[in-house]
């Protein structure tokens, strides 16, 4: 498996491919609804430095505050990434995101906004919520934790060696395009049975 | 964890206090998969061809479940939507029962056990413990007075992304072909899982109610999630349709987590309602495979039993 580690490139980007696993390593955003509307429609300064050439990860943590004030993430599997898709192509470009942790795909828009910005849609194991905790080696910081509450909030973490699935790639394909191909063809199948 | 000498009093209802023991049911069904759904994950597992990527996909839940257990963490980062369905014999007060599972839901979110996933539709704003102020929308408590001498709670923690893709049809349905019958139920559900591939988080546990209205059947359709996988149907013809239709589902290539694969459902669990003659309505329940539900009963002696 290939090891990945963030800034990364746009170089490196451009060699992954659709169905190629990785180790992510670095840093890493949580965002999800609140989060990808506020980056659309407020586009703060202040997020630009800490997007740069990392990767935005759709989940929303189980975290817990230790006695000394810091988190440690409990459980923190992907959520459905497709409720993004108004915002990701637009997200990719503004902060220049090298790439999008989710689980289910996305949809055209995104996969132009892959191809264009240079960038990947990476799929984690969704529900594996305790064993991609384990992977979250620290919590740098949180922002807008108040306004937001703890499961939409932009945390910020780094991760080691958290295992990821190329399934949008920067080139147009699509695992999840093909899937739903081949499946709507065979539900067809299966409806015209009878 | 409750105490090893706890017990309740059921001859004096207004003694009883279930906060611990529903407490710790959250706790148990919050980190440790039922295990007929661990079973149902090993068996589909050995079907999947060795090093696809089904295969290390569902080995990497089978490993989250052995790691959810051990650190007593959650199986899930959605911990769901909280339901509970509370069965009491006569004499207990639901608006007491209710005030007790409220108070271990909030002790659960505060211990992050529960993620707090309640929060106001309009804002956004979350309370931050899984409690909506008025005790009206979150946590979900059905209440039923039975026959039995002992109290039975069950629990569902429903995450957002498998209920995303419930459906609710209208038979007949033209768009998709389907008459009023067990023909067009089938229909139906094909339809939705095709339409969820892997945002539900396959492979998932359907539940399926036919008729009711439009709310009694969506219940229905999550209440029968809670029968254990591999029991049979109590009716033959629907439990017939059950195994053709897991069979069939499993045949879409849809796999866990939508990546392709032999497993897209682990199980279909189907009942059958009572109707107007001018509706029929088909609701789908989709549970991730990440089915966390568990029963707690409080038996006639007193003692608490999870299973």
């Amino acid at each position: 498996m290939k090891k990945i580690i963030t800034p990364i490139s746009e170089a490196v980007i451009r060699e992954l491919k659709v169905g190629d696993e990785i180790l992510l390593n670095g840093k890493v955003v949580l965002s999800r609804d609140i989060g990808h509307k506020f980056m659309v429609e407020k586009k703060p300064e202040w997020l630009k430095p800490i997007l740069e050439e990392a990767v935005i990860y759709h989940c929303g943590p189980v975290v817990a505050r230790q006695a000394d004030g810091s988190w440690t993430f409990v459980s923190a599997g992907p959520t459905t990434s497709i409720r993004e898709e108004p915002y990701q192509a637009d997200v990719l470009e503004t902060y220049n995101v090298r790439g999008v942790i989710g689980k289910g795909g996305m949809g055209k828009k995104t996969s132009d906004g892959l191809r264009k910005a240079g960038a990947c849609y990476f799929h984690a194991t969704g529900g594996a919520g305790a064993l991609l905790a384990e992977r979250v080696k620290r919590v740098v910081d949180v922002k807008m934790l108040e306004e937001f509450g703890s499961p939409e909030a932009f945390w910020i973490i780094e991760v080691e060696d958290f295992p990821l699935v190329v399934t949008m790639d920067s080139h147009g394909g699509s695992l999840h395009e093909e899937v739903a191909n081949t499946s709507q063809a065979r539900a067809k199948e299966l409806m015209a049975a009878r | 964890m409750l105490p090893a000498d706890w017990k309740a009093d059921l001859a004096n209802p207004a003694s009883v206090d279930l906060t611990l023991p529903v407490l710790e049911l959250i706790r148990r069904s919050t980190t440790r998969l039922p295990q007929d759904v661990i079973e149902a994950l090993v068996a589909f597992r050995n079907r999947e061809a060795e090093g696809s990527r089904a295969a290390n996909t569902l080995d990497t839940m089978l490993e989250n479940v052995t790691l959810a257990d051990e650190n007593v963490a959650p199986l899930c980062q959605d911990t769901g939507t909280l339901i509970f369905w509370v069965r009491h014999p006569f004499g207990f007060s639901q608006r007491v029962l209710k005030q007790q599972v409220r108070k271990a839901v909030a002790e659960a979110t505060a211990k992050s056990w529960l993620r707090p996933n309640c929060v106001e539709s309009l804002s956004g704003r979350n309370p931050g413990n899984n409690m909506d102020p008025f005790g009206e929308t979150h946590p979900v408590v059905h209440f039923e007075e039975h026959e039995g001498p002992g109290i039975e709670i069950s629990i569902m923690q429903k995450g957002g992304g498998c209920e995303n893709v419930g459906a609710q049809y209208r038979l007949p349905d033209v768009a998709i072909g389907a008459g009023r019958d067990l023909g067009g139920v089938r229909k139906c559900i094909i339809d939705a899982v095709t339409k969820a591939q892997g945002q539900g988080c396959s492979p998932g546990i359907l539940g399926v109610a036919i008729g009711g209205d439009r709310v009694t059947g969506y219940e229905r359709s999550k209440e029968v999630i809670l029968r254990k996988l591999g029991t049979p149907n109590p009716d033959p013809k629907l439990d017939a349709f059950e195994r053709q239709l897991t069979e069939e589902l499993n045949s879409l290539g849809i796999g866990p987590m939508g990546y392709g694969g032999l497993t897209t459902v682990l199980g279909v669990n189907v009942s059958e309602m009572w109707r107007h003659p001018a509706s029929f309505y088909v609701s789908i329940s989709y549970m991730c495979w990440s089915s966390r539900r568990m029963d707690l009963v409080i038996e006639p002696s007193g003692n608490a039993v999870y299973r």
